[in-house]
């Protein structure tokens, strides 16, 4: 159990950049979760953290001791690798009960946690099995159950249950949260999975090419994204995007979008002041877009504008609407099910007090940079 | 339609089976013969009616054994096992680090160990005697051994690199992950799983050590291995005499080849069929 603090993490491999100057502070018994797209640097991080990569620069700390130059074995961490690396020479038993092996516990103790952690798995009946005969989602469960038998200061897990069928994923989600929660094991998550970073972290931290985006709570993360990236990546559907013209006259803010003008609260002058006349991307979930009939009895700053059905995906517990506007699609999600005609008008409220506002040429967003927070009423 | 592709389905079974029993006649065949008339009797043998002999004897293969051919069997053995145990640990190491590393020249390293297999051997085989004789190592078993080592390590050195490459590095990283050093992960997981193909490789530098034959002719007189106390003194003597040189240098490396075949193929429960 301890807090671990990355200091300016670089890893190159030869001309590539895995890495590009991360910091981030992580909490005694915290679960956080890294979280980003292919290739964004997770897995090399988590090799930082564990030792099985120098960095080029930055240093690693456990508490107040440097472990930058330390051998993996020496820093007491578990982890669970991407390619789940079971020993295929060993029965299952022995791959999970190897690292106790070798931190000499005595031979009752390694029976019971190994039966212990198989029963969490549900792999108490591959027990006696050799890798090669396990499927994909079964090898995972067995480098998961590896990683939790030993009390490690540290848990690395990588995109640990990316092979697992959705039923299983979800109830080990919530068992490793669990286990997680009562052994207070410092934990870092890698996952590119949304959802499971949303419902598993207690804190997110977005990475997109090297570099740590935004950390937060999940609500956070979700709510108040800090840059185009984050607002993009996290939600399902995407964010709707737009670039807009920002008119300032007599305190009235208008956001003129082309195929519809909005007029904002007055509570975004603060922000928008400097803006006057320049151009502001504008994004807008689909779930803060309400059809006529739709809108919550909560919603108060609303502005109308109208579309036509271009296409309707009928999920069953939702249903999304591609609304072209004339020069362009906004995605629109209503729960339940509904029925439009393809080609119909429909009539939509965006939810103002739901809107972000990032500048064109950094990303960045206007309300939420630095935390600042925009009063709305 | 249906029917065509069942026909040709069954054609090209036919046709692939017919090629495979065709190579294995052409791999066997001489074994046939040679085991056959080892054994057979003189007079079957000379016989100008019978192809195939009907009375057997162990006589040609017990007066080559008084020969000399028992202590030469010995000495090929003893050969053929240290030059094993000098290739190996010499290119163990060498393949490990070509296999996990990367370092300057590596690839230019590489191309010059496999380049030394180029090197003609009849070349050498001058200087190396003089060498020898003045090292003390003439006509001894050891020598024989260093010379063969010399041919085996490029062979060892690139297989055991390849075979080692194919163990996953996160193998070897989860158990030092897990504890162990970079040794305890070499010996506890890299080379449990290096095992069946690093006895494939033993077994390759074993007969080819076993089959050397000009070295070891040039440098041994009293210390003779096997082959080349075949080719000195087996030679001249009958064709039937031949035949049993023929299967007493075939029938140890077979069933070397055997036994180490049956490990390969029941390590970790993995049965290659
Ligand atoms: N050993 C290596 N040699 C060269 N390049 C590497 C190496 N490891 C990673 N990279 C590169 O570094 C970048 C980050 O890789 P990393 O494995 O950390 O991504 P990731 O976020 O884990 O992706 P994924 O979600 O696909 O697992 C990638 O561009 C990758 O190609
Ligand atoms: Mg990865």
């Amino acid at each position: 159990m301890v807090d671990v603090h990355l200091k300016g993490i670089v890893k190159r491999f030869g001309k590539t950049i895995a890495v590009n100057g991360i910091d981030l502070d992580i909490r005694d018994g915290e679960f956080i979760v890294l979280l980003g797209p292919s290739g964004c640097g997770k897995t090399t991080t988590l090799r930082v953290i564990a030792g099985l990569e120098k960095p080029d620069e930055g240093r690693v700390l456990f508490g107040d001791r440097d472990v930058t130059y330390l051998p993996p074995r020496e820093r007491n961490v578990s982890m669970v690798f991407q390619s789940y690396a079971i020993w295929p020479h060993m029965k299952v038993y022995d791959n999970i009960a190897f690292p106790l092996k070798i931190k000499k516990f005595p031979k009752e103790e390694i029976d019971k946690r190994v039966k212990w952690a198989a029963e969490l798995l549900q792999i108490s009946e591959l027990l006696d099995r050799y890798p090669h005969q396990l499927s994909g989602g079964q090898r995972q469960r067995v480098a998961v159950a590896r990683a939790i038998v030993v009390e490690p200061d540290v848990l690395l897990m990588d995109e640990p249950l990316s092979n697992l069928d959705a039923l299983l994923r979800v109830k080990m989600r919530s068992e490793l949260k669990k286990l997680q929660r009562r052994i207070k094991v410092t934990t870092i998550y890698v996952t590119h999975d949304q959802v499971e970073a949303m419902t598993m972290g207690d804190r997110i931290a977005v990475m997109n090419k090297g570099k740590i985006q935004q950390v937060g709570r999940p609500d956070e993360i979700y709510l108040k994204p800090a840059n185009v990236f984050v607002a993009g990546f996290v939600g399902t559907p995407q964010m709707n995007f737009f670039d807009a013209t920002v008119e300032i006259r007599d305190n009235e803010i208008i956001l003129d979008a082309s195929d519809f003008k909005v007029r904002l609260p007055r509570d975004y002058l603060p922000v928008l002041q400097e803006y006057n006349g320049k151009t502001v991307i504008v994004g807008i979930r689909p779930e803060h877009i309400y059809p006529e009939g739709h809108a919550p009895t909560t919603a108060k700053k609303l502005s109308w504008i109208e579309g036509t059905v271009d296409f309707v995906e009928a999920l069953g517990s939702d249903t999304i609407l591609h609304l072209n506007t004339g020069s362009m699609i906004l995605v629109v999600k209503i729960s339940g099910s509904h029925h439009y005609e393809i080609g119909s008008k429909v009539k939509v409220a965006l939810d103002l007090s739901n809107i972000h506002v990032f500048d064109k040429e950094s990303q960045v967003s206007l309300l939420y940079k630095r935390q600042r927070e925009v009063q709305l009423s | 339609m249906e029917e065509s592709s069942i026909v040709k389905y069954y054609l090209r079974k036919i046709i692939v089976a017919g090629l495979v029993i065709l190579a294995v006649l052409w791999v066997i065949t001489p074994f046939v013969i040679s085991i056959l008339y080892a054994f057979a009797s003189k007079t079957d043998y000379y016989s100008p009616n019978i192809l195939i002999p009907l009375h057997y004897t162990l006589e040609h293969i017990q007066k080559l054994l008084d020969l000399g051919a028992t202590r030469a069997i010995i000495n090929s053995v003893i050969v053929a096992v240290i030059t094993i145990i000098i290739s190996f640990a010499l290119g163990l190491p060498a393949g490990y680090a070509f296999a996990k590393f990367v370092f300057r020249g590596k690839d230019s390293l590489k191309l010059l160990i496999i380049g030394l297999r180029m090197f003609p051997i009849l070349v050498i085989a001058v200087p190396l005697v003089t060498l020898y004789i003045r090292l003390g190592l003439n006509d001894t078993l050891l020598g024989v051994a260093l010379a063969h080592t010399a041919m085996a390590l490029p062979f060892v050195i690139i297989i055991s690199s390849s075979i080692f490459a194919g163990v996953p590095k996160e193998l070897e990283e989860a158990a030092m992950i897990f504890g162990l050093d970079r040794k305890g992960a070499f010996f506890r997981i890299t080379m449990p799983l290096a095992l069946p193909g690093l006895t494939a490789a033993a077994i390759f530098t074993f007969i080819m050590s076993w089959n050397e034959v000009f070295i070891a002719s040039v440098l041994t007189l009293t210390n003779r291995t096997l082959p080349a106390f075949i080719l000195t003194s087996a030679m001249a003597a009958p064709d039937f005499i031949k035949f049993a040189a023929g299967f007493i240098m075939i029938f140890p490396a077979m069933v070397f080849v055997f036994i180490a075949r049956k490990y390969l193929i029941t390590m970790w429960g993995i049965t290659l069929k």
